[in-house]
């Protein structure tokens, strides 16, 4: 699907509509904006892992997860310069076919945490149609808040693996000051998970 | 597998060392130094090979399978060692217990001069990140390498590296 309309989505109002239940996901979110934005759907809770470093890697690590814990269902949220850094991770999540794994990248063309330079996203690269490209046939894109609530459906119902791509207004992500000791995070989400496990 | 395969003798004892161990993800790039341990994974059910386009996905994979408490090895070639470096945070600031297995380039017998340069980076690269190496020169050190690595990665929780040099491994011709 090829999005030419304005976005006007909010991404501050977004992740809670996707993920109504997210007590119940286990979530890795990319470094930056989209980390704060997931951090702010939890409060920073121990089914969150954030990264504040080794871009490029959230899709990766989330694959990780997917595999290792295939009875969970698994969201990696990251922004579109997160997702180009680590590109090829597509490619791999599309051999794998993790059915448990969701991808939504928030999309503001732009690189928000470094002065807001422009991104290849704008108007160039199409995420969607790369990840289609992967391989991965479960793909969505959406630009207008009147769409948001068909995402979520596609979240709730579709085949793994998934990947949304939400254009979103270039506004700051929400205002969260989460846990940046990667250690602790460490440890904070496995004891949460194996006392549940 | 090939039997008659030059690695498959000791990549079965390894694989044995490491499955015993409760590793069950085996991320790898292809590299004859990991061929008969990855054809071997694939012969089990209760295992799961992962195909990366480059090698710090398998640091991010394997560390994905720790935060759920399970075990992977990332298989790679010390030229490969060189795109893991940032991610390489994860085994030195999040004390993720990250398990490499590095086939040698560019030290013993090596002819092209293009794997020099990382060859010759690469036990001090893996320290300076953090990683703890375990030198496999010959096939009577392969068990002790190998079991000091998986152990330090275990109940040691440190990120190991087996770093298998082209003195055991035999050199590729050009």
């Amino acid at each position: 699907m090829t999005v030419t309309a304005k976005a006007n989505i909010d991404r501050r109002e977004m992740l809670p509509q996707l993920f109504p239940n997210s007590e119940s996901w286990l979530f890795v979110s990319g470094l930056a904006g989209a980390s704060k934005d997931a951090a702010a759907l939890t409060n920073d809770g121990p089914n969150l892992f954030t990264m504040a470093g080794a871009m490029g890697s959230a899709v990766s690590m989330g694959l990780g997860v997917a595999m290792s814990a295939p009875e969970r269902n698994i969201a990696v949220i990251n922004g579109d310069g997160e997702m180009l850094m680590g590109i090829g991770s597509l490619i791999t999540v599309a051999s794998i076919q993790p059915r448990n794994l969701t991808i939504v990248c928030e999309d503001n063309s732009m690189h928000g945490e470094t002065g807001g330079q422009r991104g290849h996203t704008a108007d160039i690269a199409d995420l969607e149609a790369i990840a289609r490209g992967a391989g991965i046939t479960s793909t969505m894109t959406i630009s207008e808040s009147s769409q948001v609530a068909q995402a979520a459906a596609f979240i709730a119902n579709e085949p793994g693996p998934k990947f949304l791509v939400v254009r979103v207004l270039p506004t700051p992500p929400c205002n969260f000051k989460r846990n940046l000791d990667l250690a602790a995070c460490r440890l904070r989400f496995q004891e949460k998970f194996l006392a549940k496990a | 597998m090939q039997t008659d395969h030059p690695c498959a003798e000791w990549s079965g004892v390894m694989f044995n060392l490491m499955r015993d161990a409760g590793i069950d993800l085996f991320a790898h790039v292809p590299d004859a130094g990991n061929d008969c341990l990855i054809a071997l994974a694939q012969t089990h059910n209760d295992i799961r090979t992962v195909l990366l386009t480059t090698e710090e996905e398998g640091v991010a994979i394997c560390a994905g399978a720790d935060l759920v408490g399970k075990r992977g090895v990332l298989c790679l070639q010390s030229s490969g060692l060189g795109n893991c470096i940032n991610y390489l945070s994860l085994a030195k600031g999040g004390r993720f217990p990250l398990l490499m297995m590095i086939s040698m380039r560019g030290d013993y017998g090596e002819e092209n001069p293009w794997q020099y340069p990382m060859g010759q980076a690469t036990v001090t690269l893996l320290q300076t990140m953090g990683v703890l190496v375990f030198m496999v020169e010959d096939r009577a050190g392969l068990e002790k390498a190998v079991s000091a690595a998986i152990a330090a990665s275990g109940k040691g929780a440190q990120a190991a590296a087996i770093v298998l040099s082209q003195k055991f491994l035999g050199a590729k011709g050009f």
